[in-house]
C-alpha cells in the first residue's frame, strides 16, 4: 500500500488493525524482519528551500537524488554524507530523506559535522494512534519543548512513520584533498588518525582499511575540505607534523576514495556485515581480541576508528554474534548486524539489545508512541 | 506568571523530609534555613521568587540518588539547579520543593585526548571545562555568554548555545553521554565515548528535557583542538534590513564564520556608554569572526569584506592585533550588562528564518512603539536566534506586566514567520504559557507522555515547560 498524503497516512494508521512495515524506498533492509503489509511512504517534495538560511524542508519521501540535485543548485549538500546502502546490501530502489532520517544515517564526515541527527531541525509524523505530530522547526537553535525530532532520528520508524523533516544544509567545499599511508597495522593507523583528528585543521574524513580491504596493503586515510588555499595549507600542515610521506589525492580521486569508504563498498559481497561504534583507540584492541577468539574478518575503520565495519567471513553460525558482543560489553558502544540474510536476522539481535532502565525507556517510550505495535514491530528488538 | 498552589500535604510532613534528607546526607548537605534559602529563590529570571521548602547539596551521584529515592517515597516535587544563571526560571522552585543543586559535583572524571573527549561531574561551570583542558591546546565547544557561572548540567537541561554555534552547535551536538538519576533515584547511564545511540536517543532526548526526565550527575563531552586563530572584523551600517542582507550573502556565498553578532543602535549606544568599545553610531552593527591560521582568516576576511562593501558599509574595522579582538568583542560582550545600566530589562530568546529579520525587526520596533517600551537587539545573526531586550522599570507599578504582554507578542510573532519561541534560553516558566502558540494539543500531549515514562509521578520540576492547564492532571 502507498501513502500520497500526511492525512491519508493518519487514516490508515489510525483504522489499522494488523502491523505495517514502512517503507521509503526500500534501499535499508535492516533490522529484524518485520511481517506485515508494507507501507510505503509516497508523500513527496521539496517544499521550501533558502540557501541563505542553510534551511530545506521536504516532505520524508522525497528522493535523497532530488534533494541533493536542488541544493548542488545553490552549491550546497547534506554535510552529513548519508551513506548509499545499497551498494553494501544490493537492494533497489531509490532513498528517500525520511529514510535517511529514520535511521539516522551518516558517513565518513559524521566525525567533524555531525550525524544525520545533528542536522535534523524538525519533524512532521504520524504516531502508532494515527495522530499526526509536529517537533522541532525550521530554524537552525530551538529548545522549545522537548527534542522529538532526535529521538525520531534513528528510531527506524518504530515510533512513528516521518511525513516531513527540516534540514540544516552546508556549502560545498571549494575543494577537497586526501592524504594516504599505506602498509600501517591497525593500531599505527588509528593512532596516526587519532593525532590529525586532534589537530586544529578540521580532518572530515580519517579511515583506516585493513590489508586486502581495498588492496593488498592497508590503507590510513585523512580528508580535508574547504577553500582552496586553506587546504593547500593544511595539507602541508598536516604532512609536515603527523602525516609525514603520506601521498595526496585531490578532487575526484580523493571523492572516489571516500565514496567507497562511505558506502563499505570493499564488503558488498560479503553476506554478513557488523558495524560497531566504539570509543576510537579502543578498536584495535577489539580487532585483535576478535580474531583471537577465532573470529577470522577483515575491518574496514571510519571515523578514525570509532566506526569498526566487520565482515566475519564464513564459518560463525551466530555470524560471530557472541564474540563481538562480548567485545561491547568489555569496551561500550554497540554493534548492530547491519547485513545478514533475514533467517539469522529473525534469530539474532540485529540492534545492541539493552539492559535495565534504558531498555525500560525505551520499552515504555513504544508504548507511548505506538500503544498497538504495529510500527515495524521486532525490527529493533 | 502564576505557580500552582503548594501541597498542603507535603508542607504538613517539612519536619519529616528534612529530617529523613540529613540522614540521608553527609552533615552541611540539607539546607532549610530560611535566611540560606533565600539564595535559591530565584534563578536569572529575577523577577519571579519563591524559596524552596529546603535545598539539598549532594557531592556524588550516589547522594542524588538517595535524595531522589526519599523524595520519590514521599512524593515531593524536586527542582533540579546548576548554577542558577536561567533565564525562563526553568530552576524557580515553589514552595513545597525540594531543590537539588548540584554545584558540589564539579570534578573533572577522566580527560582522553586521544579520543578527544572529556568525562565531568555535571555541577562543573562551563568554562572551567575549557580550563581543564586548554594546557593542551583543546576546548569544549559550546560557550553561553554565561560560561563563567552556568554549570554543565544546566547547558544539557537547556541544551544552551553559545556565540559559536554557527560553526560548532549547541550543546547537543557536543554531548557524548550522561550519567543521570531518574525520579525514583534509580542511575542509568546513557551514551559514552562512542558516537550514537545502540537503540533510541534517549541522550537527545534528555538534552533540552529541562529537568523533567531525570537529573544529571556526570557527562561526557566532545573536545575539540583549537583553532591556531580567530579574528572579526566589526562593520556598521545604515540600516538593519542591509545588515540583514549583508548576512544572507555571506553564508551564502559559502562561508561559515565562527560567529556572526548582530547589534541595533539602542544597544550599540547603550554598550559605548558602558565600556566605550568605539562602535560606530549607527542602525545596525556586525560582527563577523573568523577561524584558522593567519592565512586562512586572511582570506576568509577578504572575501567577507569584499561582501561587506557591496552594502555601502559606514565602517568597516577589522582587527590587527588581540587587543583590536578584544575591543571589538567587549562592546557585544558586556551588551546585556550595559543595558542593565539603562534600565531593567526582559531578554527574550526567539529564533526567525534569517530571511526574516528585517521584516521582524521592524514589527519589533513597532510594537514596542504599541507598548510604549523600548526594545534593543543584540542576537546570533547567523542563526536567527534573537535576544529582544526590553527595557522597563520594576518599581513601576503595571511595567512587569505590559513587558510580559510585549514579550508574549514578539515570541508569537517569531513563530508567525517560521521560527520558535526559544533558541537557546529554554521554556521554563516564562514561555509555559504561550507554547500554544507554536504547538497544538497533540503535539504537547505526546512531549507530556514522554514525561510520563521517565517520572511517572510527575515529581521533577513539574510546573515548567507544559502550560499549567494542560499538565494539571499529570502533577500531584
Ligand atoms: C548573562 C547571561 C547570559 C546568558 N547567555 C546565554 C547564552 O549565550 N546561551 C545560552 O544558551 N544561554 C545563556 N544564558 C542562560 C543560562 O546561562 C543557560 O540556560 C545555562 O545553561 C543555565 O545553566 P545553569 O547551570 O545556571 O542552570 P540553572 O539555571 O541552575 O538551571 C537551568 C535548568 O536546568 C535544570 N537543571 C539544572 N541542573 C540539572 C541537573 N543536574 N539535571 C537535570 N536538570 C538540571 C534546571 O532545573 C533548570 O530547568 C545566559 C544567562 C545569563 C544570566
Amino acid at each position: 500500500m502507498k501513502v500520497r498524503s500526511e492525512q491519508e497516512l493518519a487514516e490508515v494508521l489510525a483504522g489499522a488493525n494488523a502491523p505495517v512495515r514502512i517503507q521509503g524506498g526500500g534501499t535499508r533492509d535492516i533490522g529484524g524482519p518485520v511481517s506485515g503489509e508494507v507501507l510505503e511512504v509516497g508523500i513527496c517534495g521539496v517544499e521550501l528551500y533558502e540557501p541563505e538560511a542553510l534551511t530545506l524542508v521536504a516532505r520524508a519521501g522525497t528522493p535523497l537524488a532530488e534533494i541533493e540535485a536542488v541544493l548542488a543548485g545553490e552549491g550546497q549538500r547534506l554535510a552529513f554524507e548519508p551513506m548509499d546502502h545499497r551498494v553494501l546490501l544490493g537492494t533497489k530502489g531509490e532513498p528517500t530523506i525520511g529514510g535517511v532520517i529514520a535511521a539516522n544515517v551518516s558517513g565518513p564526515r559524521r566525525i567533524l559535522a555531525g550525524a544525520a541527527r545533528d542536522f535534523a531541525l524538525g519533524a512532521r509524523f504520524v504516531d502508532g494512534s494515527g495522530r499526526v505530530i509536529k517537533n522541532g522547526g525550521r530554524v537552525m537553535k530551538n529548545v522549545t519543548g522537548y527534542d522529538l525530532v532526535k529521538l525520531m532520528a534513528g528510531s527506524w520508524g518504530t515510533l512513528g512513520v516521518l511525513t516531513e523533516v527540516s534540514l540544516k544544509v552546508l556549502a560545498m567545499p571549494e575543494t577537497e584533498a586526501t592524504l594516504v599511508a599505506r602498509g600501517k597495522d591497525a593500531a599505527e593507523g588509528i593512532a596516526a588518525l587519532s593525532a590529525a583528528l586532534g589537530s586544529p585543521w578540521d580532518i572530515t574524513g580519517a579511515a583506516h582499511l585493513d590489508p586486502g580491504v581495498a588492496g593488498p596493503e592497508s590503507e590510513t586515510r585523512v580528508r580535508i575540505e574547504g577553500l582552496a588555499a586553506s587546504v593547500d595549507y593544511r595539507i602541508g600542515a598536516l604532512q609536515r607534523e603527523i602525516c609525514v610521506g603520506w601521498e595526496v589525492f585531490r578532487d575526484d580521486d580523493s571523492v572516489a576514495l571516500w565514496r567507497q569508504v562511505r558506502d563499505v563498498a570493499p564488503f558488498a559481497d560479503e553476506p554478513v556485515v557488523w558495524r560497531l561504534s566504539v570509543k576510537p583507540s579502543a578498536a584495535p584492541e577489539i580487532s585483535e581480541a576478535l580474531g583471537v577468539v577465532g573470529l577470522g574478518h577483515a575491518a574496514l575503520y571510519d571515523w578514525g576508528g570509532g566506526l569498526i565495519w566487520i565482515a566475519p567471513g564464513p564459518g560463525h553460525d551466530d555470524a560471530g554474534a557472541q564474540a563481538i558482543r562480548a567485545q561491547i560489553a568489555a569496551h561500550g558502544g554497540h554493534a548492530t548486524l547491519v547485513k545478514a540474510p533475514a533467517d539469522l536476522r529473525a534469530r539474532i539481535d540485529v540492534f545492541q539489545p539493552q539492559t535495565g532502565a534504558v531498555a525500560a525507556l525505551s520499552r515504555g517510550l513504544k508504548q507511548q508512541f505506538d500503544p498497538r505495535g504495529i510500527l515495524n514491530p521486532g525490527l529493533m528488538g | 506568571m502564576q505557580m500552582p498552589e503548594p501541597s498542603v500535604d507535603v508542607l504538613s510532613r517539612k519536619a519529616r523530609i528534612v529530617d529523613r534528607l540529613r540522614v540521608g546526607l553527609p552533615a552541611g548537605a540539607v539546607i532549610d534555613d530560611p535566611i540560606e534559602l533565600k539564595a535559591y529563590e530565584c534563578d536569572g529570571l529575577s523577577a519571579y521568587r519563591c524559596p524552596p521548602m529546603c535545598a539539598v547539596l549532594p557531592s556524588s551521584t550516589e547522594e542524588v540518588s538517595a535524595v531522589m529515592r526519599i523524595c520519590h517515597e514521599e512524593g515531593v516535587p524536586v527542582v533540579p539547579r546548576g548554577s542558577g544563571t536561567s533565564l525562563s526560571g526553568g530552576a524557580l522552585p515553589t514552595a513545597d520543593s525540594v531543590l537539588l543543586g548540584v554545584a558540589r559535583l564539579s570534578r573533572v572524571l577522566d580527560v582522553d585526548y586521544a579520543n578527544r573527549f572529556i568525562r565531568v561531574e555535571a555541577g562543573r561551570t562551563n568554562l572551567s571545562v575549557t580550563g581543564a583542558v586548554e594546557q593542551d591546546g583543546f576546548f569544549y565547544a559550546p560557550d553561553p555568554s554565561s560560561q563563567l557561572a552556568c554549570a554543565i548540567a544546566g547547558n544539557i537541561a537547556m541544551n544552551s548555545g553559545g556565540a559559536h554555534c554557527l560553526k560548532y552547535g549547541v550543546t547537543t551536538n557536543n554531548l557524548l553521554g550522561v550519567t543521570m538519576v531518574m525520579a525514583d533515584g534509580e542511575i542509568v547511564e546513557i551514551g559514552g565515548a562512542h558516537l550514537d545511540a545502540g537503540g533510541l536517543d534517549l541522550l537527545g532526548l534528555v538534552c533540552g528535557s529541562e529537568g523533567q526526565l531525570g537529573v544529571v550527575t556526570e557527562a561526557t563531552l566532545r573536545i575539540l583542538a583549537k583553532p591556531e586563530g580567530a579574528r572579526p572584523v566589526l562593520v556598521g551600517f545604515d540600516s538593519a534590513e542591509v545588515a540583514g542582507q549583508c548576512v544572507s550573502d555571506i553564508i551564502k556565498a559559502g562561508i561559515v564564520p565562527v560567529a556572526i553578532e548582530f547589534m541595533d543602535r539602542l544597544t550599540i549606544r547603550a554598550a559605548e556608554a558602558h565600556v566605550a568599545a568605539g562602535y560606530p553610531d549607527c542602525e545596525a552593527l556586525l560582527i563577523i569572526e573568523v577561524e584558522g591560521s593567519e592565512a586562512e582568516i586572511d582570506d576568509q576576511l577578504v572575501r567577507i569584506i569584499a561582501i561587506a562593501r557591496q552594502h555601502d558599509p559606514v565602517e568597516i574595522r577589522e582587527s590587527g592585533s588581540a587587543a583590536e579582538s578584544e575591543k571589538i568583542w567587549k562592546g557585544r560582550k558586556t551588551a546585556f550588562g550595559a543595558m542593565g545600566q539603562i534600565n531593567d530589562y526582559m531578554c527574550l530568546d526567539g529564533t526567525i528564518p534569517v530571511s526574516q529579520l528585517p521584516y521582524v525587526l521592524r514589527r519589533i520596533g513597532e510594537m514596542g512603539e504599541d507598548y510604549g517600551l523600548q526594545v534593543g537587539n543584540v542576537f546570533h545573526a547567523g542563526d536567527g536566534n534573537m535576544h529582544p531586550l526590553i527595557l522597563y522599570d520594576a518599581n513601576k507599578p503595571g511595567d512587569l506586566e505590559k513587558t510580559e504582554a510585549l514579550g508574549a507578542d514578539i515570541l508569537k510573532l517569531c513563530v508567525e514567520v517560521g521560527g520558535c519561541l526559544t533558541g537557546e534560553h529554554g521554556v521554563g516558566v516564562e514561555k509555559r504559557e504561550i507554547m500554544t502558540a507554536q504547538y497544538g494539543a497533540d503535539d504537547l500531549e505526546i512531549q507530556m507522555q514522554v514525561k510520563d515514562v521517565f517520572d511517572p509521578q510527575w515529581l521533577l520540576n513539574p510546573a515548567k515547560v507544559f502550560p499549567l492547564e494542560a499538565s494539571a492532571g499529570r502533577r500531584m
